[in-house]
């Protein structure tokens, strides 16, 4: 009664096996999101509030874009039901303060497996602010990369780094991020969206070099308002609430070790819940 | 009433109120307090001695005419005392509920002085109850006055302050950011303490007064005050979004996995409804041996959802039982099923099992000292006195702060602590926003917002310019009403207000 009204989805697309695009509409959100935000969706009444980063907006038609990696439960279960014409139950953001999209002349932008798509407006807004955009993208394989034309274009230089050599170098991230560093002496700014373990890797190769690292951070999250504290963080000596002071924060404060322990909370709950959707249904259509 | 009643001819014992047994309940999530009959509530009313200096009435933060409400139920005509009520109250169903009655209206009542109190909370409950029952909903006639108002937040100070809005003839949007409208009513509150269908009838009610709900809103980042008042139209905006966030000690081992705020717990729990997991997908994510930090009605609601997810619950308090600030009744239900208290025991790490889990919960020992700036007795460690505690599970129920998101995206100004500041009006530093509830004073009750509701609502009608009666339902002659309009049908109208 008097809650959700539904977000429709205006298109659906497959970018691979385990990662799809959903567009959704929601005018109002698409004029107030900015690169870096994210939203909390729930795709049924009796389902979870699961953020998700805001990868792209049209303000004309006044969609956002989402784009999710099928990892458990709700994901599989959205990638399973949601199709264009279906709908949200809930939609709430846009969440998290912009990306601060500073002074910075030259920049790079690395996103790994599915922080392809969040690091996508970042790159843009970095090029529309007049900097020399390095992008780096990496990937287990050639299968998993998407959106390479739309990257690329919005980049100075552009390398993709695959686990198994399948796309562009054999290497990861970091590969790409130390051939960039060289070629470069005056890159003034690193943004990493990925696994927390290739962001702590940026990290580690920034700090000696001194360059300024913003990375951006997934804790779990129920509220997305500051209201639970589930999504709390360590960064330097404070403890910070990921949904309302972040997502991004200085890469080289972050607790990394301390963000992927708590990433683990609530792993039997998630197995259990995943297996019992595999089980009892997972393939009706 | 034919003779005179006095503390020597009322029944000298308060009625009592059926409640599930505690070795059932805590299976259940229903309704503890199972509320009285026509009978007991007829009862209790003898109780009243209609004091001519009303403590009561003073006791209560929003002054309801309890001798008033309490005469017409006694006189058996339970709508008329929803009529007295609803002059004052919005939610008699939820604050007979949920009040500190003890603290309040019940702790300075004069057969109190002798004998138990009143039971005014129960008696507003049933009336509150019956209204919901009959589907009485003193909807009046509304004159539109040409005004929208925006309400961020849909606790009990936004919706209070919504009805008197619509009631005044306003267009009232109320904004909210969970995907359901009630505040702490809804994602805080159990249900076995106030039941969602009660919530749900309660805000229904606003409905059909014409006040729409904007769930899913995030209002600061969807759209900021300041674009509310200069690009959305609204006239006048009142913020009242609680004081939600949570505070964790500053202590060794306070980001372990099994360390939680009470907030998370209870969201999971009542908004998400995680006890029902895996049916719904939202996981609770506590163990079997849980120790709950804090005595707030907070605190309370922890233990208690926990006890009824199976856990054995202690509960680590630094002061006495006498400084614990959960209402009474709370407090006894929680030592009724069973909960471990261990007072004077302050924490002061969280263990760490190996596997960043929790293994229990380091403590001291305190004992009470001068009284502190509180008026509480302050509490001082026992030298040698540390011991531990095991659980697996930490729930910090400790108190929370101000919420950040719309100090980061407004100019409005903020008091040192981050609250709204406001004047005596509920007036904000922005012209034509106003703001009341936990959010201007820091965690509170609920009858305290919803009167702040209410305050606010009168200020912004002075705002508007708007000529309107707080108290809405009275009888009165045709020519008395408002605009000159007829009573409704049921022979009530609005009060006419002498421009
Ligand atoms: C600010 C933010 C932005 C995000 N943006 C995106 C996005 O754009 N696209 C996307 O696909 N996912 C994103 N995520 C992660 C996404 O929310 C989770 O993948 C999702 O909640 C998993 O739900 P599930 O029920 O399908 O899987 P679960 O069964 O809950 O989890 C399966 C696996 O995913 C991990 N996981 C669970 N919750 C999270 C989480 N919050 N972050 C990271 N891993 C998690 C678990 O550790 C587990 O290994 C974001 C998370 C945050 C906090
Ligand atoms: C667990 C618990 C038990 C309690 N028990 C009692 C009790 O027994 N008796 C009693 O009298 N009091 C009790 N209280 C206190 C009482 O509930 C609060 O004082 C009261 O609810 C405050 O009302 P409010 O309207 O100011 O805010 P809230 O009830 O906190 O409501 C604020 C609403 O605003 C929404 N919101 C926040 N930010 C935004 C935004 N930016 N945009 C849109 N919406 C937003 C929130 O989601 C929330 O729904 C309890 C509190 C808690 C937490
Ligand atoms: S609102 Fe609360 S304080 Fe006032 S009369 Fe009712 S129970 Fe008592
Ligand atoms: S103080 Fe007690 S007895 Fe007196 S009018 Fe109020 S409720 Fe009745
Ligand atoms: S998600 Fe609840 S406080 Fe951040």
């Amino acid at each position: 009664m008097l809650s959700s009204e539904g977000f429709e989805v205006v298109r659906r697309e497959d970018l691979s096996e385990v990662t799809y695009l959903l567009e959704v509409r929601h005018p109002e959100l698409a004029r107030a999101a900015r690169p870096g935000q994210f939203v909390i969706v729930m795709s049924h009444a009796e389902g979870e509030r699961i953020p998700l980063t805001i990868a792209d907006l049209d303000r004309s038609a006044g969609t956002i874009t989402l784009v999710v990696q099928a990892v458990g439960k709700t994901t599989r279960e959205m990638q399973r039901d949601l199709r264009a014409g279906g709908s949200l139950y809930a939609l709430v953001g846009p969440m998290g303060h912009p990306s601060h999209v500073g002074e910075a002349k030259k920049v790079v932008i690395v996103g790994g497996g599915l922080g392809i798509a969040p690091t996508y407006p970042i790159a843009r807004a970095f090029k529309e602010s007049g900097a020399y955009v390095i992008g780096v993208i990496g990937s287990r394989n050639k299968d998993l990369v998407f959106w390479e034309d739309r990257f690329r274009a919005v980049c100075d230089e552009f390398t993709i780094c695959s686990d198994d050599g399948s796309v562009g170098i054999k290497g990861l991230v970091t590969l790409g991020i130390q051939q960039a560093l060289e070629r470069h002496s005056d890159v003034d700014e690193l943004v990493a969206i990925g696994p927390p373990v290739m962001m702590r890797a940026c990290a580690e190769l920034t700090r000696p070099r001194g360059i300024k690292t913003v990375v951006s951070l997934n804790p779990i999250m129920v509220d997305g308002t500051g209201m639970c504290g589930g999504c709390r963080v360590k960064v330097g000596t404070t403890t910070k609430f990921a949904c309302v002071d972040g997502p991004e924060f200085d890469g080289h404060q972050v607790d990394f070790d301390d963000l992927l322990m708590r990433l683990r909370r609530f792993q039997p709950e998630e197995k259990e819940a995943l297996e019992r959707w595999q089980t009892q249904g997972a393939a009706v259509t | 009433m034919a003779k005179k009643r006095t503390i020597r001819t009322i029944p000298q014992l308060r009625t009592a109120m059926t409640e599930q047994e505690p070795a059932e309940r805590v299976r259940t999530f229903g309704e503890v307090a199972c509320g009285y009959s026509l009978e007991e509530a007829l009862r209790e009313t003898e109780r009243c001695l209609f004091c001519p200096d009303e403590p009561c009435v003073r006791g209560c933060p929003v002054g309801i005419d309890i001798p008033g409400f309490i005469q017409r139920l006694g006189e058996r005509d339970v709508k008329g005392a929803y009529d007295v009520l609803t002059d004052t109250t919005l939610l008699p169903a939820i604050c007979g509920r949920v009040c500190p009655q003890e603290s309040q209206c019940e702790g300075v009542c004069t057969v109190g002085q002798t004998l138990a109190p009143v039971a005014i909370g129960r008696l507003e409950r049933f009336v509150g109850d019956a209204a919901i029952r009959e589907g009485w909903a003193s909807v009046p006639f509304i004159e539109p006055a040409g005004h929208k108002v925006g309400i961020v937040g849909s606790g009990p100070a936004g919706v209070a302050c919504a009805a008197d809005m619509a009631k005044a003839g306003c267009a009232v949007t109320v904004f909210e950011a969970f995907q359901q409208p009630g505040g702490v009513l809804r994602y805080g509150i159990p249900d076995f303490r106030l039941p969602n269908e009660v919530l749900d009838a309660e805000i229904a009610k606003l409905a059909r007064l014409g006040v729409t709900f904007r769930c899913n809103t995030l209002v600061g980042r969807l759209f900021t005050i300041e674009q509310m008042v200069e690009e959305m139209g609204f006239d006048a905006v009142f913020i009242a979004v609680g004081a939600g966030t949570p505070d964790f000690p500053d202590i060794p081992g306070a980001s372990l996995n099994g360390v939680i705020s009470a907030n998370e717990l209870l969201t999971r729990c009542n908004l998400m409804q995680a006890r029902d997991f895996p049916a719904h997908d939202t996981p609770v994510g506590i163990g079997k041996r849980i120790a709950v930090v804090g005595a707030g009605n907070t605190a309370m609601d922890a233990m208690r959802v926990s006890r009824r997810l199976g856990a054995d619950v202690m509960c680590v308090y630094r002061r006495s039982r006498t400084e614990a600030p959960a209402r009474a009744e709370e407090l006894h239900h929680a030592e009724q099923e069973g909960i471990d208290f261990h007072w004077l025991t302050d924490p002061i790490e969280v263990l760490d099992d190996g596997h960043h889990g929790v293994r229990g919960l380091r403590c001291r020992t305190m004992e009470l000292g001068e009284p502190d700036a509180s008026g509480r007795r302050r509490p001082l460690p026992v030298a040698g006195s540390e011991h531990e505690l095991e659980c697996d599970t930490v729930v910090f129920a400790i108190g929370t702060n101000a919420n950040p998101i719309l100090g980061q995206t407004s100019r409005i100004k903020l008091d040192a602590r981050g609250y709204i500041e406001v004047d005596d009006d509920l007036a904000t530093s922005l012209d034509g926003v106003f703001a009341g509830g936990d959010i201007v004073t820091g965690a509170a009750t609920v009858i305290l917002a919803m009167g702040a509701g209410r305050k606010a609502a009168r200020s912004m009608k002075r705002y508007l310019g708007l000529v309107d009666s707080d108290v809405v339902y009275q009888e009165t002659a045709a020519e008395d009403t408002l605009f000159g309009i007829a009573a409704d049908r049921l022979g009530y109208a609005r009060v006419k207000v002498p421009a």
